[in-house]
């Protein structure tokens, strides 16, 4: 075996996050050597400020154990500390001698907090906040000594001092500032957070310079001096003032470097052989310090250390949280703000709460807020989708509770929810399994939460409350992406997005070649992307790309419904919700002669026969002698009707009618997700239009239309797109509208969904004010149909996919 | 033990399955995957016993279709982090015919 070698130097979050992508997609494509200088595998380093205060182990935060370095065949040398980097003979050297060649080397050395230049730094009893052993000193410390004084107050500084009062010292801390947190808030809600550290019982000195840390006599720190003269005692001092992209070595080893090892957007520094991720680079002059866009390199690394080629890193918003128990603070994006942005801003000192939006060109750029933090990742989402925040603008400091029902028993916020709180309706997950399943596997993404504990994989509507938890849980690690920047699936690195436009500009026109040009990396995808695949393919070239029916769901490849039992449920269309007296007689029938076991009036206004074997399909709908009502696809479903004006006393128009025109004009038409249609005849709106995905309304004058209503998982009231005049113009605007959603909202994405990624006033350009881009979208809605049939007929009469229902027998 | 035909390997349609019935015993799910490989798996998922020959084939797995666990066509294992397993049976193909080793 003459494998490549990989070394990897430094064993950080981000450095064994590239190497656990790279072998998820090129398991055994490299020899792989890792140093490290501390004694300890990978370890979550954002979680030493619960172990310092004692609420979690250092056992608990361990991310990789050495088994797991053995399990994938790496070699692990723990305490080496690497020294020199040999880039003519390609070998790294550690201070103790050992020696590794390398084909490529990762440079993932971290970063090192910063020591203030002051007399008495080299004290016993002088510490930093980075590591476990920093930590181990300091709990030590905590049992023999009494005063601390920690030095720094941010994020780091401040945890600090909160660990070692829960360690029963006297803390204080001393900030160069004019307020703590200078770099996460304003004065006003860092005055609130000073309150409340100093009723804990933490003293605080700001705008304090300290020039020397003076000697008790036996060598240990007795106080400090500040720059004005004045001393306070002190037996422990912790310096928590930053910290420093760590790249001596990569210096020294004539790499070139500019406060951080400079790397290109695929992470690749001057020497094509040698990556870096994490604290150490410097990406277009900036170094981060957060873990989330660490990871997000950590994607890019591994890509192209695997021969992928296509990643780039691209910064994005981030966000943080400050882990003090009792105490939540959150910001993300740009919260201090700027000339060019507005801020909007709730301040209520007495209820201890502090909320501060920033805004602008009308998108949220940036959150900062205190004391009530329940919003901060659908902010966060809000910020990353940079989508205009102009329509609810008046409603938007409300938090997403505040939008309408979340649909969630009222239930939107994670902190004080006890462990036995259910969170998942669907699967029965309580918060407490989601915490310890974040902890215990290290967890970062909300993908992975599902497939721990099956919380939000099924309806999904409760993914805002598990985002939250994983927040409350991680901090600003927590991976909460927009479904617009998510890859489609594990086989790519692809997102939705940019799939359609590859099928669409490249003329693709099967899975096959779909696959093949965007380099998946299984050999036939997977249940989530083909799918996914086979929609976009079929939506964009109808008449050309075929229809590949194992690529569909169980429900569309057979039309029906797939019930708990196995067997399926019958619905046959009824247009308009009418019906008539053969039909019911029909209907009967079918249900003695099949022993149907419940008959069941559907919400869409039509009857469900249940419980049917797979084999009676074929002769029920034969029987049935009805087309199929889609009540299975992500397709067009039913059109709900009210009598109308034919019979109602109040009814202005004949919304009956209108409902079978549009029916009948939209049967068959496939789509990224459930279509339903209501049409009312008078205001009253007795069909319910307001939640369909487009509702209708008669009045005397014409027809309003509505579009983007849900009423299911979430209730969203439908958005008004226009009045018109005519039945002709209701059947071209809604075609339009739901050729538009066709052609471009992601698989699975509602209307609704669709709406709010892309506003509403974009859909009215489109089909509202331009006329002729109306009336094309319509002819190609009607093209694409023009190439469907009947599924039932197709089955009974031409023996379609007979295999489907006939069993083998011995 | 014995070994039955039961179909030819063109009887299945390819990342598809078709399901053998028995008097009184497990329905059979055979699958066939994009390879041509032939696996044979009782037809009933390890979760709550749903039927996986009607779920999406892709590689050498099997997604169920009532709440997508996804199961090894070889081994009859659900794949991490899911935990269980459905039997398998052996297959055997000689000249396109697919052959099951029944008890």
């Amino acid at each position: 075996m003459n494998k490549p070698k990989l070394v990897m130097v430094g064993n950080g979050m981000a450095g064994v996050r590239t190497l656990e992508e790279l072998l998820k997609l090129m398991p055994d494509f490299y020899d792989i050597t890792v140093f490290g200088a501390e004694p300890h595998p990978n370890y979550n380093r954002i979680l030493l400020s619960p172990v310092l205060t004692g609420e979690q182990t250092i056992k608990e935060i361990m991310l990789n154990e050495v088994e797991w370095y053995a399990e994938h065949g790496i070699t692990l040398h723990m305490s080496k500390e690497i020294t020199e980097i040999d880039r003519v003979k390609r070998v790294v050297r550690a201070a103790d001698g050992t020696e590794a060649p390398y084909d490529r080397l990762l440079l993932a050395t971290g970063s090192n907090p910063f020591i203030l230049p002051v007399p008495g730094k080299d004290l016993d009893g002088v510490v930093t906040f980075r590591d476990i052993r920093d930590v181990n000193l300091m709990i030590e410390a905590s049992q023999k000594y009494k005063k601390a004084v920690v030095i720094g107050g941010g994020l780091l500084g401040l945890e600090a001092a909160n660990g070692l009062m829960a360690r029963g010292m006297d803390v204080s801390v001393v900030h160069l500032g004019e307020w703590l947190l200078d770099r996460q808030l304003d004065r006003a809600a860092a005055k609130l957070l000073q309150q409340s550290l100093e009723d804990r019982g933490i003293t605080f000195h700001l705008q304090k310079q300290t020039a020397a840390l003076l000697d008790g006599g036996s060598g240990r720190v007795a106080g400090l001096r500040f720059a004005d003269g004045e001393e306070i005692p002190a037996e422990l001092v912790v310096m928590a003032v930053g910290i420093r992209p760590n790249y001596e070595l990569a210096e020294k080893s004539g790499l070139y470097c500019n406060r951080g090892v400079v790397v290109n957007d695929t992470m690749q520094t001057y020497d094509p052989r040698v990556y870096a991720v994490g604290e150490c680079v410097s990406h277009r002059g900036v170094a981060y310090g957060l873990v989330a866009p660490l990871f997000d390199m950590a994607k890019v690394a591994a890509n192209h250390l695997a021969h992928y080629g296509i990643g780039r890193y691209v910064p994005a918003a981030t966000s943080t949280k400050l882990k003090v128990t009792g105490i939540d603070l959150f910001s993300a994006g740009d919260f201090m703000g700027s000339d060019d942005t507005e801020a909007i801003t709730l301040s209520d000192p007495m209820g201890g709460i502090y909320k501060k939006l920033v805004l602008k060109n009308n998108k949220l750029v940036g959150a900062c807020l205190y004391g009530d933090t329940a919003d901060g990742a659908w902010y966060f989402r809000l910020i990353r989708e940079g989508k205009s925040v102009a329509e609810m603008r008046d409603v938007l400091m409300l938090g997403e509770g505040g939008q309408g029902d979340v649909g969630h028993s009222g239930q939107s916020k994670v902190v004080g929810m006890p462990d036995d709180a259910e969170v998942c309706g669907c699967n029965g997950v309580c918060k407490g399994t989601i915490v310890k399943a974040i902890q215990e596997k290290g967890l970062f993404t909300v993908d992975e939460i599902k497939k721990h504990t099956k919380a939000a994989s099924s309806c999904g509507s409760c993914t805002g409350l598990v985002e939250q938890i994983l927040i409350n849980c991680v901090g600003g690690a927590a991976d909460v992406k927009p479904k617009s920047e998510k890859p489609v699936c594990g086989c790519t690195d692809h997102n939705h997005g940019g799939v359609r436009k590859v099928i669409r500009e490249q003329h693709l026109t099967s899975l096959r070649q779909v696959m093949d040009f965007l380099e998946w990396r299984t050999p036939d995808g997977c249940a989530t992307c083909r799918p996914a695949l086979n929609y976009y393919l079929i939506s964009t070239w109808p008449g050309e790309a075929k229809d590949d029916p194992q690529s569909r769901f169980i429900n569309e490849r057979v039309h029906a419904n797939i019930q708990k039992d196995g067997t399926y449920s019958v619905i046959p269309r009824m247009w308009g919700g009418v019906t008539n007296a053969s039909e019911l007689r029909r209907i009967a029938d079918v249900a003695d002669k099949y022993a149907i076991p419940m008959v069941k009036v559907t919400g869409g206004q039509r009857i469900d026969l249940l419980g049917v074997k797979k084999e009676d399909l074929p002769k029920v709908w034969a029987d049935l002698d009805m087309p199929s009502g889609h009540a299975y696809g992500k397709s067009l479903r039913t059109v709900k009707t009210c009598v109308g004006s034919e019979f109602c006393r109040f009814g202005t128009q004949d919304s009956t009618q209108m409902g079978i025109d549009l029916e009948k004009d939209l049967t068959g038409m496939w789509s990224p997700a459930k279509v339903k249609l209501a049409v009312s005849g008078c205001p009253r709106n007795c069909a319910e239009s307001g939640i369909k995905d487009v509702g209708i309304i008669g009045v005397d004058s014409g027809w309003e239309l509505y579009v983007g209503g849900n009423g299911g998982i979430k209730t969203e009231v439908a958005e008004f797109l226009a009045k018109v005049k005519t039945r002709e113009e209701v059947l071209e605007l809604t075609g339009a509208f739901l050729q538009l959603y066709r052609e471009e909202a992601f698989y699975l994405e509602r209307t609704v969904h669709y709406l709010h990624r892309v506003g509403l006033d974009f859909i009215k350009t489109q089909v509202v004010d331009n006329l002729e881009n109306r009336k094309a979208l319509y002819e190609r809605l009607r093209f694409a149909l023009s190439f469907e049939k009947d599924p039932w007929t197709e089955r009974v009469k031409e023996g379609v996919a007979r295999h489907e229902f006939e069993p083998l027998t011995v | 033990m014995n070994w039955k035909t039961v179909c030819t390997i063109n009887d299945i349609p390819k990342q598809g399955a078709r399901v053998l019935k028995r008097e009184g015993q497990d329905d059979i799910a055979i699958f066939r995957a994009e390879d041509d490989y032939v696996f044979a798996l009782v037809d009933r998922c390890p979760h709550k016993g749903g039927p996986l020959s009607q779920g999406i084939v892709s590689g050498h797995t099997v997604a169920c279709p009532l709440h997508n666990w996804v199961i090894d066509l070889k081994t009859g294992e659900a794949c991490a982090p899911d935990v269980g397993c459905t039997g398998h049976i052996p297959v055997r193909i000689e000249d396109g015919k697919v052959s099951l080793e029944l008890k």
